[in-house]
């Protein structure tokens, strides 16, 4: 192993143009890494050895030939929403054993148009729904980082084949904080980008008003890269928005400066019971902004504190329509009965996991005639002054300052009998998602015992250039991407 | 005590689209099923709709030809239900921002002009088609996602005339406008009945009691008066109708009980996330405006004030779209309208009911019309051959004046040919002579049948007539 798989993005792109290495020799190294240690990490559902060898011999030929397109021969993993033509997509559910993508996502496209060879599906929470990937019915993912820690969720597969070298960058999908919070966890780069650049058709919808596609990787300039590549107006998506995309990848520097850069510090986002080494970890990170020139203002976000409620309703909400189509009439798993009804029942009560199952009747429940209007439509109300708080906030900054997550990593099965306090977890991601604005998440120290801890760099609607400037420099002045697992 | 029925129709026209409402699939009636899918509408996970905006202007065109305001600012909503006819188990609708709001209709029912009033029109998609066998349910996904929009009317009527009618009237004027085939067989047209009974007297409507899904006016007809009796007798017996949806049995003549109101559908309508809100600039209302058609109640009027035509014949003409169409382009090659009025009125009617056929294919063109009735007028032959001319053209093809060559049909004007048929009808029937030259001015008119069969009936009737009547009265 020339271990090609602990490298970069830009890293191998040199490698390749200068004909030090092949995109075979990298998937073989990737390969390798995925047989040494994804028994213990468990990123993978699928693994597509021969199509990604397949697809590597024709980015080496491509480039014999030539090209020069911007992820050309590049591995990378796809989280098990998104569809691949050809491929299961099973959302880690029961319900979705069997079908097969008829379709590539505009994102998959965008990947082959790019050059990238698709390694393989990795693990997430069922159909996105959860923080820590425990709720997957094919199969446990744990922390590269320590084997008894979960690696976050939903795109825990994701952060954590990224974070053991098991794939080089990864595709992720953020509705709560499904990107952020594992890349956290696992010591990764993750970007929710903001709502309508990345287009979502061929993700299986969760909640359609908060879902966006996201970059998982190794450093800022890599995610940058990729964000690029994902991004742009797809008319197969109403809620795609019709702009320019900027070069992301280039406009990051070596400047490392921050001069004339104002960050927003919000209080609330230093939330009760937050661990205090996540805190401090934090305040660090702050503090090393300013001294890379930025100067920090206090500001407010007011209504967060109800972020958790009106996400639990608009998510669930959404989820009930989008998860109606698991039916077992057209596709996927099922279990006959005398009638349509009884067919759908049975079916959908084998195939669904618990905690599908509850947010399917919290959402339900929330639309029903006469609980309308005091939950979803007032849960509606909310999410604007939520968005107002943001408005607000960027007239004093161009970027929010916050942690991702109030604690580190915690244990598998910690919070497994206690779906309240996992919903709780998410209470500095969520505002982001209703707001529709955009957030990146990246490493900015360990606790002591050894687990990453992530910074969020929250940026107004459309402003990832400024997020992924101030991340990049971060990260150019810091070492903590550097990093590796010790995977035992 | 005197009761009274209030009735409303909430009406469903498939568009004339070339592609369903959110995805660009095709729909073909009749095709193969299951062949003009994609993931869409076949509710594949991930995939997502995308506005068909022929349909909206068809929607909105269809408004404003009912009369309604078109909304500058209408949105989707998901109507959720469970049911293999609609493959995300939630229909796409628009529930309480509409494309088109208000609208009204007048129409003759029974020689009584009667304005009805419509609510709303709103766009959504079609379901897909259920088929039952023996022990199995087969699902047709084609129709799932066309381009479907509901029409529907405020409690306005009281009577079937009055639906039937309203009805009628919405059917033409869809078909005028371009907005739909309403070809009822095929499904592109099916209404939902609300049907109520209340006292004479009474301000608050009855019971409401929907029946649900029929295409066929007869059968809305019968529905409709089964319904308002069953209320009546119920009420008359001192029993009380139930809020309830029921369906209607053509073969039995019967309403029945599908769902009561306790398992009325909860449809936990909610804004569609995949879809951004309708905005409509008014310049664009007002363009669709400017390309409105021409409705037949319009051309009615025009029939009968520029063109001189009886009030029958314009209803007659314009009482379906192809047949006005077809009068129309006859129009710009004559400018005799009684003629060809009653060409379409006469032989064209019989001879399409004859041959099962519709007017537009009929070998008689609007032009071959044209050219019988120019030879008529020209006197080159008769209304009679004119008659002939219609039916071997109709039969067989041929141009009208090829055709009277061919066949020797130009009518004689020649005097001394005429001459000879009238002295030689007159030699040979002295009795009637004698009995106009008596006063009795009716019997010419054997002495003019003798001529026109001696001449074959190429005689042009006219001129015998002067002739005989110059002879006689000398
Ligand atoms: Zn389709």
């Amino acid at each position: 192993m020339a271990d090609l798989h602990k490298l970069t993005i830009y890293e191998l792109s040199e490698k390749l143009a200068a004909g030090a290495c092949t995109s075979v020799d990298i998937v073989n190294d990737v390969l390798a890494s995925i047989d040494a240690t994804d028994g213990k990490v468990g990123a993978y559902l699928t693994i597509d050895r021969a199509s990604a060898l397949e697809q590597a011999k024709v980015a080496d030929a491509l480039r014999a030939e030539g090209s020069t397109l911007p992820m050309l021969g590049i591995p990378v993993a796809i989280k098990d929403l998104l569809n691949v033509k050809g491929q299961p997509c099973t959302c880690s559910s029961k319900i979705l054993e069997g079908y097969t993508a008829p379709y590539d996502a505009t994102v998959i496209a965008k990947l082959r148009e790019a050059g990238t060879v698709l390694l393989g599906r990795v693990n997430m929470d069922e159909f996105a729904m959860g923080s820590s990937t425990e709720n997957a019915a094919l199969g446990k993912t744990s922390n590269p980082w320590n084997l008894k820690h979960v690696p976050g969720g939903s795109s825990g597969g994701s952060a954590a084949c990224v974070a053991a070298d098991e794939a080089i960058a990864a595709l992720g999908s953020d509705t709560g904080g499904s990107i952020r919070q594992p890349a956290a966890f696992c010591g990764c780069v993750g970007v929710k980008p903001t709502y309508g650049r990345v287009s979502r058709y061929g993700l299986t919808a969760f909640a359609s008003s908060l879902d966006q596609i996201g970059p998982i990787s190794k450093t800022v300039k890599d995610s940058a890269l990729l964000l690029e590549v994902l991004c742009g107006h797809d008319k197969m998506d109403s809620s795609s928005i019709d702009m320019d995309v900027p070069a992301f990848g280039k406009s990051l520097t070596a400047d490392t400066s921050l001069a004339g850069i104002k960050l927003g510090l919000p209080k609330e986002y230093f939330v009760e019971g937050m661990d205090p080494e996540v805190e401090k970890t934090v305040r660090d990170a702050v503090d090393h902004c300013k001294s890379l020139g930025a100067e920090i203002v206090d500001v407010s976000l007011p209504h967060s504190k109800y972020a958790i409620a009106v996400y639990y309703i608009i998510a669930t909400a959404e989820a009930s329509a989008n998860l109606a189509r698991f039916d077992g009439i057209r596709y996927g798993l099922r279990v006959d009965g005398k009638d349509p009804i009884e067919l759908y029942g049975k079916t959908r009560a084998v195939g669904f996991g618990s905690e599908v199952k509850r947010r399917i009747i919290l959402g339900t429940y929330v639309l029903s005639s006469g609980y309308y209007d005091a939950y979803y439509l007032k849960a509606q109300k909310v999410r604007t002054l939520i968005r107002n708080d943001f408005t607000a906030a960027f007239k004093q900054c161009d970027a929010i300052l916050a942690p991702v997550t109030p604690t580190p990593a915690y244990k598998l099965g910690e919070k497994t009998d206690d779906p309240l306090k996992m919903y709780l977890d998410d209470i500095l991601t969520t505002p982001v998602n209703l707001a529709g604005n955009c957030a990146l998440s990246l490493p900015c120290g360990f606790s002591s015992s050894g687990l990453p801890i992530g910074l969020q760099i929250i940026g107004d609607s459309f402003a990832e250039e400024t997020i992924l400037k101030i991340g990049h420099a971060y990260e150019q002045t810091t070492e903590w991407h550097t990093r590796k697992p010790e995977i035992s | 005590m005197q009761y009274e029925a209030t009735i409303g129709l909430e009406t469903h026209v498939m568009q004339k689209t070339n592609t369903k409402m959110f995805c660009a699939c095709k729909y073909e009636y009749g095709a193969e099923p299951n062949t003009h899918v994609c993931p869409v509408c076949l509710g594949y996970p991930g995939a997502l709709p995308v506005m068909n905006e022929k349909a909206i202007e068809l929607c909105c065109k269809a408004g404003l030809l009912l009369g309604c305001e078109i909304n500058p600012y209408s949105k989707w909503d998901r109507k959720n239900y469970f049911y293999p006819d609609m493959a995300k188990n939630y229909q796409i609708t628009q529930a309480d921002q509409p494309l088109c709001l208000g609208g009204q209709l007048t129409v003759d029912v029974d020689g009584e002009m009667k304005t009805f009033t419509i609510e709303r029109i709103h766009q959504e998609e079609n379901a897909a088609k259920n088929t039952h066998v023996a022990g199995a349910s087969l699902v047709d996904y084609n129709r799932a996602g066309t381009a479907l929009m509901e029409i529907v009317s405020n409690p306005c009527m009281h009577s079937a005339e009055d639906a039937l009618a309203y009805m009628t009237a919405v059917k033409q004027i869809m078909q005028y406008g371009g907005i739909s085939n309403c070809d009822q067989e095929k499904g592109q047209m099916r209404s939902d009945v609300n049907v109520s009974v209340r006292p004479v007297g009474q301000k608050e409507l009855g019971a409401k009691v929907e029946i649900k899904n029929m295409n066929s006016f007869a059968f809305i007809k019968e529905a409709i008066e089964y319904e308002i009796d069953r209320q009546t007798a119920l009420l008359e017996s001192g029993g009380t109708v139930d809020q309830e949806t029921r369906g209607y049995d053509p073969d039995r003549g019967e309403t029945f009980t599908q769902r009561t109101k306790e398992n009325a559908h909860d449809y936990r309508y909610f804004p569609e996330p995949d879809l951004m809100p309708v905005k409509i600039p008014a310049e664009q209302i007002e363009q669709w405006r400017s390309e409105l058609p021409e409705l037949p109640a319009q051309r009615r009027v025009r029939y009968v004030q520029e063109l001189g035509l009886p009030e029958y014949d314009a209803g007659v003409l314009t009482a379906d779209m192809a047949t006005s169409d077809w009068f129309e382009q006859a129009m710009r090659h004559t400018k005799n309208a009684k003629a060809v009025s009653n060409f379409i009125m006469g032989e064209m009617m019989r001879l399409l009911s004859e041959q099962n056929c519709s007017i537009s294919e009929s070998n008689v063109t609007p032009e071959k019309l044209a050219g019988i009735v120019a030879l008529i007028d020209a006197k080159t032959i008769s209304t009679g051959a004119g008659k002939q001319v219609f039916e071997i053209i109709f039969n067989d093809g041929g141009d009208p004046k090829a055709i009277v060559e061919e066949r020797g049909m130009a009518q004689v004007s020649d005097d001394s040919a005429l001459e000879g048929w009238a002295d030689e009808a007159i030699a040979n029937n002295p009795k009637p002579v004698e009995e106009y030259k008596a006063g009795n001015p009716a019997s010419i008119n054997f002495l003019m049948g003798q001529v026109m069969k001696a001449s074959r009936g190429k005689a042009n009737p006219g001129a015998v007539m002067q002739m005989l009547k110059q002879k006689l009265d000398r």
